[in-house]
């Protein structure tokens, strides 16, 4: 009786929070999350300013769609829920399209693809392979694909998740984790290519699984927000093609990371 | 989604909520069991033994204060001070991403156990739950009455076995109800541990929202556990309470008001 009712008070109260969350939408502009903690593609500058490849492909949408847009940056834990909260209206999060996600949005086309790769200590004794990584932790960024695909390929390999991309960083540097595994291009700008990374480098080769990696990074809309979900698969065309999501490319990488063109 | 007003329509609107996105799914929450399981066993094991062994420490360093020792007293209070006068979760990233940065540390015989998110947590919860507990005791030692070392003395006890016969005892009795405060905070404290990568109670609703994208099923599984925890502990401060304090509680029984009532001949010998 009493544990009922106990959970019944906790679980109204959830349900309020989360609808009072919901409440206040601002019908114009388009509120969009990011997460702001995944250099190159997002991250934060010390006066608060986001910055990054996310940042401007949503700035380039947004004006491409001629809507005003605010961004508001979320930490990965939870980015799905405040959406569905209606804290924002889309995410740009370099977040892959999964079938386990899509149960609860829906995404527009890719708007990038680029491959997971495992990275360790330069030095490494050890590989990329089910008993090359038996005894070793490897670090994931908690509820990512690469959580996802650590489970499935490697179920025996003790796993450290955390929060953020930087803390699975700021451990492998440390030497508290022994291999971390994150989008390779993220990983190489984001912390080899910088003094930290120093002494590592990539372990083995791409990793892939489609039912964990999906088909790439897409937007995330509502289910019930599909005209929105247009919206943005036109703007993603039209930035292709008028060049400026190459002129965007092009300031922080030297290939183009949108990948294999749909149906090539 | 229906605009409501706040309290008149909520049944109304966890209905509609429920309807357009999902409702609890207390299946998922069911099927880890497993996990929160071993959750809460990391949580039981990680707040327990800090208990215990901040605690212990805690006894010569509540004496320390509550005697000033010239020298020893300030070292004392500046840890206290310190520990008391910062957050648990700073207290736990200095030590665990602080740390970890420095070269010297990583080399030094310390860093295979250094090294363990399980160890840094249990490092910092100790030396947390031991700053306050040092205060506790030490308000406990200083509020003894003044009658029981005098009748100490007049026994021809040493100042040593004063201490451990009189004075601890009669303080450990006096700090009982603050001190389950203190364990009930330092169970509560104990959630920061998640943010360093241990899985406890908290760690797993966490990971159990992560992996499917939820918003609170996790965290209510987890609250749930939190609050049986606590039921748990305040049971057994009642019951210690009960068996320790008896001596301040009404004699004849009744609940309250018998604080004045004629007195039962006393069953016990004076102590």
């Amino acid at each position: 009786m009493r544990f009922t009712r106990l959970t019944a008070t906790i679980a109204a109260g959830a349900f309020a929070l989360g609808l009072g969350m919901g409440a206040a939408s601002a019908e114009d502009t388009l509120r969009i999350g990011v997460e702001g903690a995944y250099p190159p593609f997002s991250w934060t500058e010390a006066d608060g300013t986001l910055k990054g490849f996310d940042i401007d492909i949503a700035r380039a949408l947004c004006e491409q769609m001629g809507r005003d847009c605010e961004l508001v940056p979320q930490d990965w834990d939870g980015i799905i829920p405040a959406l569905l909260a209606k804290k924002y209206d889309a995410i740009v999060a370099s977040m892959s399209i999964t079938e386990e996600r899509k149960k609860r949005v829906n995404f527009t086309d890719k708007y990038y693809n680029t491959p997971a790769k495992f990275v360790a200590p330069a030095d490494a004794d050890f590989e990329a392979t089910t008993e090359g990584l038996d005894g070793k932790v490897v670090g994931v960024q908690r509820g990512t694909i690469h959580q996802c695909y650590m489970e499935k390929a490697f179920p025996d390999v003790e796993l450290a998740l955390y929060a953020t991309q930087e803390e699975v960083f700021l451990d492998l540097a440390s030497g508290r984790i022994d291999a971390q595994i994150s989008d390779s291009i993220q990983a190489k700008e984001g912390f080899l290519d910088k003094e930290e990374g120093e002494g590592f480098a990539f372990l083995g080769d791409d990793q892939f699984d489609l039912e964990c990696h999906g088909e790439g990074a897409g937007i995330a809309v509502r289910k019930e927000d599909d005209d929105l979900r247009v919206a943005f698969n036109d703007a993603i065309k039209a930035l292709r093609e008028n060049g400026t999501y190459a002129e965007i490319n092009d300031k922080y990488f030297e290939f183009d990371v949108y990948g294999a063109e749909p149906g090539s | 989604m229906a605009e409501s007003d706040a309290s008149g329509g909520m049944i109304e609107t966890i209905r509609q909520f429920s309807a357009e996105s999902s409702p609890i799914d207390f299946v998922i929450i069911l099927e880890h069991g497993d996990l929160f399981l071993m959750g809460l066993v990391q949580t039981v094991a990680l707040v327990g033994l800090a208990l215990v062994i901040g605690g212990a420490l805690s006894i010569p360093l509540s004496l320390i204060r509550a005697y000033r020792h010239p020298v020893l007293n300030p070292i004392v209070w500046v840890y206290t001070y310190t520990f008391r006068g910062t957050p648990l979760l700073l207290q736990l990233y200095l030590i665990y991403y602080g740390l970890g940065q420095f070269e010297a540390v990583r080399e030094s015989f310390l860093w295979p156990i250094m090294r363990d998110a399980w160890w840094c947590t249990l490092f910092a919860f100790v030396l947390n739950t031991c700053a306050y507990t040092t205060e506790i005791l030490r308000g406990a030692i200083d509020a003894t009455p003044w009658g029981e070392v005098e009748a100490a003395k007049a026994a021809g006890m040493s100042p040593a076995t004063r201490v451990r016969r009189i004075i601890l005892p009669s303080a450990f009795r006096r700090a009982l109800p603050q001190y389950s405060n203190e364990v009930i905070f330092m169970l509560h404290g104990s959630v920061v541990a998640s943010t360093v990568t241990v899985q406890d109670i908290l760690g797993v609703g966490w990971t159990l929202n992560g992996k499917y994208y939820l918003a609170y099923e996790g965290f209510i599984a987890a609250a749930v556990l939190y609050a049986l925890l606590v039921w748990g502990i305040s049971r057994l401060f009642r019951y210690l309470e009960r068996r320790y304090l008896s001596h301040l509680r009404p004699r004849d029984g009744s609940s309250g008001g018998g604080k004045r009532g004629p007195k039962a001949p006393s069953p016990q010998p004076a102590t």
